[in-house]
């Protein structure tokens, strides 16, 4: 199977940093894939701070593994998330404003103590990028982007159990980051970029930011269609004024 | 050298819930007393307002009313012996920092401890004999009783407005209520709120097993309520953002809310926000303190004279500000001796899942924090532990809090954690999925306590506090009992799959549990394995009081902060009905 074959090489090249021949890309390779609608947008509204080009391909094809479109829902990039996880990286979060960034490391410490690596999150993603798209041309001669999908997710996997051995820090600690903020992205209010047209809340029914369900909340079982809200929509305060204290 | 303020008779260290309580009542006794908080200002207007509040990513994921850990932190191992190493971002348990504290943004479930918690140690050894438990389980009596507590607990419920079903009204069992709680001598002040399609489905079930469920004593309010402040509250809109947030209603109890405006109307309170105290100041000699050296907004170190200090910082908070102001004796984990740090304790929490049908509607997000069903039936008192081998409990909960996505979005076991089968899976199960939760009491350990890290230092420079702990063998015993327990209610709940989440093998600083961290400056009968008298009073300076879920000797299956309010009540009256009048030890040593 080439799953076992595709690991295995993975880890050959991690561990031994042995040559293996690239995989066959089932026809795929050649297609290069399109970077997210809101990347090409003029007007200013979709401007990444903090990915280069490459890296926003990167990022662009590894969030479209992790939540990928289907017929009826689009995938993460479409829905805004690399948008949404490059400007997360471009403000505080990024910069680990809320982060004892403190010495003495021990970047080896047990998994119960958390995250000890000396980088904040946006060193984090340009290190582990940089490093695992070296790790990819090795073996593959190619970029991630340009791999296949099963590919993709061979490399992803490869990253989340540790297979992928990068330089300078371990490759599931960036695999994790990378999955919590891109759910971050598909669920946080539209406000921060991701989840465009509330496309998230709409495919698990999640209705956003209103303010009451008084009347509701013992009416077990039935359905609730009304259209969701963003703390963005300019109606939402006077939505959630109009139940404000009306209880009983 | 500091600068130095005007001298006050009460310096409080905190601008909390306790400190609102107790600035309240210390200023209407007459006192001039100052609250000295590390954050800033906030209200419920402009600060907690709608929409903007409703935003789980800046809230619940960024933790925006939280402490940052950029300034001030802990260190964490699992044992001593191994290296600690600073928690750099919040996880486990979320400190509030500003004035409210955390319980700005707590759920408000609001109970009280059975009446066999104070006195555990005597009530373990009579009922199951002197060598029922081993000796690593270092439970002790509080030297408070549940009878002394009670009128101070009610109280506490009244000014918090509670909302609940009696089940023990003065001796009699009431239907509806807890019939496991002990006597109360007044019913809530407030109805039960409404009951969750979760909650339904799970009280069903658990009435079918027999046992007795009831709705969750909340503060979330269930109607128009004016508290004996004068505090006007807001029936609860069941929104579903409770927890890491602020009420946008005047719904959900806080000090805001129910307290601190009535503390800040008396001349003689003063509420200080930017003032993070570095450590109690005290004279040697006469074994008083003298008052406490804080940082301003400007980073100036000032002095804040007062003839008395009290400790009304988060939990663990205190036991860190008594081991830098070089007070009592460390407890050390080598010889078992020593008392401040002794005794940190948490909560043990397990859970279950419960999968129904995609058809199904539970509709998650129309919640509140305190919106639950609960049994009570395997609480400490509750059972006989005779065959067991621990003691401790839970309650078992269906809590239906808000179902907010980036954190909620169960997947039934086997799903794998990401791609397009995680997707679907979301998408069937987010609104068809009840949680049911297990919240387990934590007894002492040896090995649990709160030390000052030799390595790091917070952004004042000052040692950071270190947190040695993991779950001790008889809460991992407890929590497997009654984690079955909720198990066989699950599979009564006529989902098509359920998934249990055991406790870990070993405590992790990373993923949320509760913010229930309790002990370090411990009530107690005997100043060798205690910090504070049974009046909260420290057996080593009269003139220093501590306040808060630091004072418990363990911690009980409920949540703390009905027992942390009546605690402070009880101290409170104890300093103006006694101690003020002719100041030194209350109990003599």
């Amino acid at each position: 199977m080439t799953r076992s074959i595709t690991r295995r090489n993975l880890i050959k090249l991690g561990v031994a940093g042995a040559v293996v021949a690239p995989m066959p890309a089932h026809g795929q390779e050649q297609q290069q894939p399109s970077l997210p609608p809101q990347h090409q947008a003029a007007d200013g509204q979709d401007v990444l701070f903090f990915f280069t080009d490459p890296e926003a391909r990167f990022i662009t094809a590894a969030v479209d593994r992790l939540i990928p479109a289907d017929p009826v829902w689009p995938s993460a990039s479409q829905a805004g998330v690399v948008t949404y996880i490059d400007h997360q990286l471009a403000s505080g979060y990024g910069d680990g404003a809320k982060m004892y960034l403190k010495g003495p490391w021990v970047p080896e410490a047990p998994a119960q103590q958390g995250y000890q690596l000396r980088f904040t999150p946006a060193e984090l993603y340009r290190r582990a990028i940089a490093e695992t798209r070296e790790a990819v041309s090795a073996n593959f001669g190619r970029e991630f982007w340009e791999l296949d999908a099963a590919l993709m997710d061979e490399v992803l996997t490869s990253l989340e159990t540790g297979a992928i051995a990068l330089p300078s820090l371990p490759s599931p600690v960036f695999f994790e980051t990378l999955l919590a903020n891109t759910i971050e992205g598909w669920f946080a209010d539209p406000a921060y970029g991701g989840n465009r047209d509330m496309v998230a809340w709409r495919m698990i029914g999640f209705p956003g930011a209103y303010a009451q369900y008084l009347e509701l909340v013992e009416r077990h079982g039935e359905p609730y269609h009304r259209e969701p809200i963003s703390i963005s929509n300019s109606h939402a305060r006077s939505v959630h004024l109009s139940g404000h204290g009306d209880g009983g | 050298m500091a600068r130095r303020m005007q001298s006050v008779d009460v310096a409080l260290v905190g601008g909390g819930m306790t400190a609102s309580i107790l600035g309240k009542h210390l200023a209407e006794a007459g006192s001039t007393v100052v609250a000295l908080e590390r954050g800033d200002m906030r209200d419920t207007i402009p600060d907690f307002q709608s929409p903007s509040m409703h935003d789980e990513l800046k809230h619940s994921i960024r933790h925006a009313l939280m402490q940052n850990p950029a300034t001030q932190t802990l260190s964490f191992r699992n044992f001593p012996g191994q290296r600690a190493l600073p928690m750099r971002q919040l996880g486990s348990f979320l400190p509030g920092e500003g004035v409210g504290g955390a319980m700005v943004h707590w759920n408000g479930q609001t109970w009280r401890f059975q009446p066999e918690w104070f006195e555990l140690k005597s009530w373990v050894e009579q009922r199951y004999g002197a060598n029922f438990l081993g000796e690593d389980v270092t439970i002790q009596d509080w030297g408070i009783t549940y009878d002394e507590l009670e009128p101070y607990y009610d109280f506490f419920e009244k000014v918090a407005g509670i909302c609940g079903t009696a089940g023990n009204l003065r001796g009699q069992k009431r239907q509806g209520g807890n019939p496991f709680e002990g006597p109360r001598q007044n019913d809530y002040p407030n109805p039960p709120m409404k009951t969750s399609h979760s909650g339904a489905l799970f009280g069903e079930a658990a009435a079918g097993l027999g046992y007795n469920p009831f709705p969750v004593p909340s503060a979330n309010m269930t109607r128009h309520y004016t508290n004996p402040y004068g505090a006007q509250m807001m029936p609860c809109m069941y929104c579903g953002f409770c927890e890491t947030y602020g009420c946008e209603h005047f719904a959900k109890t806080s000090p805001q809310t129910a307290i601190l405006p009535f503390a800040l109307a008396n001349k003689n309170f003063e509420l200080r926000t930017r003032a993070n105290v570095l450590r109690v100041e005290w004279d040697r000699g006469s074994k008083t303190a003298t008052g406490v050296t804080y940082v301003d907004a400007s980073g100036v170190e000032i002095f804040q004279p007062a003839q008395m200090v009290v400790l009304c910082a988060f939990a663990h908070h205190n036991a860190v500000l008594m081991l830098n102001s070089g007070i009592g004796t460390p407890y050390d984990p080598a010889t078992c001796e020593g008392t401040v740090g002794r005794n940190y304790t948490y909560q043990t929490m397990s859970g279950v899942s419960v999968f129904y049908e995609g058809g199904k509607r539970i509709n998650p997000f129309m919640g509140a924090g305190a919106l639950g069903t609960a049994i009570d039936d395997f609480n400490n008192g509750s059972f006989d532990h005779g065959p067991l081998g621990f003691v401790g409990g839970a309650y078992i909960a269906a809590y239906q809090t808000g179902g907010r996505p980036i954190a909620y979005h169960p997947v039934p076991p086997g799903t794998p954690r990401w791609g397009r089968e995680w997707k679907d899976a979301v998408a069937q199960n987010y609104n068809s999925t009840v949680s049911i939760t297990v919240h387990g009491s934590s007894t002492p350990h040896p090995n649990n306590y709160i030390g000052l890290d030799r390595t790091y230092t917070d952004a004042y420079g000052q040692p950071l506090g270190m947190l040695t702990y993991d779950f001790p063998y008889n809460d991992r015993l407890m929590s497997r009992h009654v984690t079955q327990k909720a198990w066989e209610i699950a599979e009564a709940m006529g989902g098509k799959s359920v998934a249990v989440s055991w406790l870990p093998d070993h405590y992790s600083i990373v993923p949320y549990q509760t913010t229930h961290n309790t002990g370090g400056t411990i009530v107690g009968t005997d100043p060798r394995t205690s910090v504070l008298n049974k009046y909260l009073q420290s057996w080593d300076l009269h003139n220093l009081w501590t306040v808060g879920a630091s004072c418990f000797p363990q911690n009980g299956g409920y949540n703390p902060t009905g027992t942390v309010g009546a605690l402070a009540y009880w101290a409170v009256d104890a300093m103006i009905n006694r101690y003020l009048k002719n100041p030194g030890p209350l109990v003599q040593t």
